[in-house]
């Protein structure tokens, strides 16, 4: 039995709204992720995905339930845990190696040390030779790799991802999607990736959680991906197994989906 | 032609606005007495330097002006930091930053003058409070308007708060300090030269005051003419030093010529 790498318990997570009142987004949310999962949170949009993930982070405390690290309870940031941030995160002002070495260099590592680190980085998410360049010098899906690197380079055995690739046009969004699986077999993290993509969850996950429609959301079902690996997430999507599993999981989403629509047509 | 060659037209705009100047005032269609002839006034400057009359005038001025320049941009951005970091601070002294900014603060010379006395500090100091609030205003703005996406990366990535402020806050604030600092070179050279006029035995605005007092209205140009050379000069120095800080930022600053 694999140890649970990460465990929300009963998450609640309320917001004051503008007219005074209390938004909740998130409520009586419970997720297990046990070492070396990659487990994939999908929800209709403003459903809270992100929420959760901040929650995960700890850059975001819950007004109620808590929080696990590999058993120990999370008070403060998670420092276990790499976080993939949806909208360009890298620093402008440091060259791409210079964003991938930050991580060392604030754990006081000499800066030669972590550029040399750093380097191998690059060179692993295939960016030799573009160390020297400044984040607006870089394609997006090469500043997405640059995040990656500067994520992957302080070994966290956790990995959250916050719809990492959804700026992205569709080919290089592929790409990107069998690099993250490409490494990720390498040493198996624990990851949490949140999308709104349906396909895109099957295609990288072992495991599925739908999100309710916000506000108060919270799982309302799970699905083992039983896919074997390696996987090409462009040639997995048109094997029958991969349908069935779209077809069940939608029927689910669905209906969270429509919810969404009502509520704000209503 | 394009822009490599501007440099040529701009240069004989110059040439132009001081043949018309030269015409005008000889032809006595502008009374020189008021608006002086360009050749006298070169001639003036000519002097001044060969004579090296100006030297010490000039160097006091320009040591008070970059004195007034480098201490009150640290402040403005010591002072910027903390005030947008620190939520109570701010609260507690936003009122007196408003009254500061929003009073006349040339009329703090003749108090200047007398609690320092005439040598350069009562000049400097006039020149810091111009200086400070251009950087303090820039600095607290930009601080206030990091990517907060940029902040949570950087504490997932093990920032401690003094690293924030060293990894994050400081660069993004230094492309902010750099647009104010063009601004504050001439408030800088404001302070000192109203500072000299007002009450002083040395620098150029001292040198303007006395002309101004015999009617020489040509050493007056003279005066204006030789500041304003020193002030593109230090505008100059400013822009270089933005760009080589400031590679990072895409266009703008770096790939004009």
């Amino acid at each position: 039995m694999t140890q649970t790498a990460l465990r929300l318990d009963e998450i609640a997570c309320t917001f004051p709204a503008r007219d005074g009142s209390a938004y909740c987004a998130v409520a009586d949310a419970s997720l297990a992720v046990a070492e070396g999962e990659f487990v994939s949170l999908v929800g209709p949009t403003g459903c809270g995905k992100s929420t959760l993930l901040n929650v995960a982070a700890g850059l975001l405390a819950p007004s109620a339930g808590s929080v696990e690290v590999f058993g120990a309870a999370l008070s403060g940031l998670n420092d276990q845990a790499g976080y993939l941030f949806q909208s360009d995160a890298l620093f402008p002002w440091r060259t791409a190696r210079e964003n991938v070495m930050l991580g060392l260099e604030l754990r006081g590592r000499s800066r030669r040390q972590a550029g040399d680190q750093a380097d191998a980085w690059l060179a692993r998410v295939r960016l030799a030779g573009h160390g020297d360049k400044y984040p607006h010098e870089l394609s997006g899906g090469m500043r997405k790799r640059v995040a990656l690197a500067q994520t992957l380079i302080l070994d966290p055995k956790i990995l959250l991802m916050d719809e990492p690739f959804s700026a992205l046009d569709v080919q290089t969004r592929s790409l990107m999607e069998n690099e993250l699986l490409e490494l990720w077999l390498q040493d198996r993290k624990s990851v949490v990736f949140v999308t709104h993509d349906l396909e895109e969850a099957i295609s990288l996950s072992d495991r599925v959680v739908v999100l309710s429609a916000g506000p108060a959301s919270h799982p309302v079902g799970e699905f083992p991906i039983n896919l074997s690996r390696p996987r090409d997430v462009s040639e997995v999507r048109l094997i029958p197994a991969f349908l069935e599993l779209h077809r069940t999981i939608w029927d689910a989403l669905k209906v969270e989906v429509h919810k969404t629509h009502e509520r704000e047509n209503a | 032609m394009g822009f490599r060659w501007i440099w040529v037209f701009q240069l004989l705009l110059l040439l132009a606005l001081f043949a018309i100047w030269h015409v005008l005032t000889r032809a006595e269609i502008l009374p020189p007495f008021f608006f002086g002839e360009p050749l006298v006034v070169l001639e003036v400057i000519w002097e001044w330097f060969s004579g090296g009359r100006i030297y010490k005038h000039l160097a006091v001025t320009l040591v008070e002006t970059i004195l007034a320049f480098v201490i009150g941009t640290v402040a403005g951005l010591v002072v910027g930091l903390w005030l947008a970091l620190s939520k109570t601070a701010s609260q507690l002294l936003d009122p007196y930053i408003k009254a500061f900014n929003s009073m006349p603060r040339v009329i703090l010379a003749p108090i200047f003058a007398v609690w320092f006395g005439l040598g350069i500090w009562s000049k400097v100091l006039l020149g810091v409070t111009l200086v400070f609030f251009i950087v303090f205003f820039s600095v607290y703005h930009g601080v206030r308007e990091v990517n907060p996406v940029l902040v949570a990366n950087a504490r997932m990535l093990g920032a401690s708060k003094h690293q924030l402020l060293r990894y994050v806050y400081v660069p993004s604030a230094t492309a902010w300090v750099f647009s104010s600092l063009h601004a504050a070179v001439g408030m800088a050279f404001v302070g000192a030269v109203i500072g000299e006029y007002l009450g002083s035995a040395k620098g150029v605005g001292y040198l303007i005051l006395q002309a101004e007092g015999v009617f020489d209205i040509n050493t007056v140009f003279a005066g204006v003419l030789v500041l304003t050379f020193c002030a593109l000069v230090l505008d100059r120095i400013v822009t270089i030093a933005e760009r080589r800080l400031l590679r990072w930022r895409p266009g703008q600053v770096g790939s004009q010529s």
